[in-house]
């Protein structure tokens, strides 16, 4: 038998898996009776029409199937395609999340840079950090006045502070001997700020970013099923009201991809920023 | 009396000792340093060498006394005064072209791009760093190559003072040897002045003018200012040779050894504490008219 890889091995181990999680899960869904095996008192009693219960896999692919080959169409409200949704969630994300990283980035550096400004805002910071995400949502509803800013709101609370604890730890924590570097160099306060300092801390800023799109993108769920209309987390709820388990495991699974996605792209841009000492 | 080119005046260092009370570390340290001229200080670990440095790099402010260099005060780091520091400090995103570049363009503003990479070539040439290797990180060169690099920036940039602090301490013997080598070349070209921090008693002898011995803390004081009567240029394998090292040696390794202990721990009560000039030459013992007591003093 030839030698296989690490990575071969492990692939093929991950195909093994799901092959047998599909073929179990399959096996374990009970097959609906045919209606003339039921009893009188069965079909009296509805037995005979659909049951609902959880789709099985190959149900579950025919839909993905159908829905991937056409994400865009959108016919009316409560009928848009999977990409429209996906897009929405992904706007209300990335807006949420840019507006956190303008605040959190130079507030982070002035937080690292200056002990006093630290000593200043941790207090506020850890008061503010544990608060979970969607308890601002009424506030929020109340102040901004529209469901669409309030989702993007909660989106931007959440982001803020693993971008914003990570960049102050990264400012303040850049090596002396750097610092020194600049300032031997008559490196102005800013050259110092973009030159030594930022790229010095960047690894971990991009990390704090990493954390802060995977919360982002696990909030915005629980955020679309509350303020409805249109988002993934509104269609996962639709799909429910609407009692169609294919189409909420389909985009259960849509959101893992997503999500990975996103984490793959800050990922790869840890990669561009890291530097070995 | 003129001044020298750099010229320490009754600097003094205290810290708060933890206990309400102040620790000094050296008091009224004076002495100067010619144009040109190549310095090394020697002394114990705690004597406030590393002090002293960072007073002259201006990247630390002395309890009292000034620093003058060229008729003005230091105040604050410039780019008069380069640096190598004894962990390289390159940055380490950037490669080793960039390293030297970035120092260079700080340096002249006013110059092109093209300019500064090609005086950032020569310096990086100058120290055995050509072709493929100036694009690699400093991660991914060896120890005795990033202090090149470090090297390499400090006299790109032509510093009217070079401070090392400690620059060979990380590295082996040889890789030592060979860059020590280097930095004589590259100094005796240059003409630059020179202040060394050094643990290594022939490293000394081998690139000095002009050694300046330390007590031991606190209270350390320049004790000594020993001149290096060998002259250039040296060569490691023939200094040794040479009648005056082995005394002047033997006279590093006793203060060091006992007299640094000796002279330890007195105040200055506010005197102005030079050293005291040392000259050890037995080629011509005639033109010293008192060679003999120094060297008993040597030996006892």
């Amino acid at each position: 038998m030839p030698s296989l890889s690490l990575n071969q091995r492990a692939l093929l181990l991950s195909v093994v898996m799901l092959v047998v999680g599909l073929l179990v899960w399959e096996a374990a869904i009970p097959a609906q009776k045919a209606v003339g095996e039921l009893t009188e008192y069965e079909r009296l009693t509805g037995g005979g029409a659909p049951k609902a219960g959880v789709p099985p896999p190959s149900q579950v692919l025919a839909k993905a199937w159908e829905e991937l080959s056409n994400p865009f169409y959108d016919a009316g409200p409560n009928d848009k395609g999977i990409g429209i949704q996906i897009g929405y969630s992904i706007y209300r994300v990335l807006s949420g999340y840019l507006m956190a990283a303008v605040v959190a980035i130079p507030l982070g550096f002035l937080i690292g840079m200056s002990p006093v400004a630290y000593k200043a805002l941790n207090p506020f910071i850890q008061v503010l950090r544990p608060i979970s995400p969607l308890a601002w949502m009424p506030l929020a509803l109340f102040i901004i006045q529209d469901s669409e800013a309030s989702a993007i709101f909660v989106i931007f609370i959440c982001s803020i502070w693993p971008m914003l604890i990570n960049t102050a730890f990264g400012v303040a924590g850049v090596r002396q001997d750097w610092v020194n570097v600049a300032r031997t160099h008559e490196l102005g306060h800013l050259k110092t700020a973009f030159t030594v300092i930022l790229p010095a801390a960047a690894p971990t800023i991009v990390t704090g970013m990493r954390i802060s799109i995977g919360i982002a993108w696990l909030v915005i769920v629980a955020a679309e099923m509350l303020v409805g209309g249109t988002g993934i987390g509104y269609y996962v709820w639709n799909e429910w009201n609407n009692l169609d388990l294919t189409s909420v495991i389909f985009s259960i699974l849509m959101i893992g991809v997503v999500g990975m996605m996103l984490d793959a792209a800050f990922a790869s841009l840890q990669r561009a920023v890291a530097y070995a000492e | 009396m003129t001044k020298p080119f750099l010229s320490i005046e009754n600097l003094t260092q205290t810290y708060p000792d933890g206990q309400g009370g102040t620790m000094t570390v050296f008091g009224n340290a004076t002495f100067g340093v010619e144009k040109g001229e190549f310095v090394c200080i020697l002394g114990h670990s705690g004597c406030g060498k590393s002090t002293i440095m960072n007073i002259l790099a201006g990247l630390a402010e002395p309890t009292s006394g000034v620093v003058v260099m060229d008729g003005r005060e230091v105040s604050g780091p410039s780019l008069d005064r380069g640096v190598v520091f004894q962990n390289y400090s390159l940055l380490p995103w950037l490669s080793t072209l960039k390293n030297v570049s970035f120092g260079v363009a700080a340096r002249h503003p006013e110059w092109s791009k093209a300019e500064v990479l090609e005086h950032s070539r020569k310096y990086l040439a100058m120290v055995g760093l050509e072709g493929d290797v100036i694009h690699r990180k400093p991660s991914q060169l060896s120890g005795g190559m990033r202090q090149r690099v470090s090297i390499a920036r400090a006299f790109a940039n032509h510093p009217k003072l070079l401070l090392l602090d400690e620059p060979f301490g990380a590295l082996d013997a040889l890789t030592r040897g060979t860059i020590q080598d280097e930095l004589l070349k590259i100094w005796g070209d240059s003409g630059q002045t020179v202040f060394m921090i050094t643990h290594d008693i022939d490293e000394a002898i081998l690139l000095a003018d002009r050694i300046l011995l330390m007590t031991n803390g606190p209270f350390a004081r320049v004790a000594e200012s020993v001149e290096i009567t060998i002259p250039r240029p040296r060569n490691r394998t023939a200094i040794v040779e040479h009648p005056n090292y082995y005394a002047i040696r033997n006279h590093l390794v006793q203060f060091l050894g006992k007299r640094s202990k000796e002279l330890a721990g007195q105040a200055s009560d506010g005197a102005t504490q030079s050293p005291e000039t040392v000259r050890i030459d037995l080629t011509d013992a005639a033109d010293e008219p008192t060679p003999e007591p120094r060297l008993r003093a040597v030996n006892t």
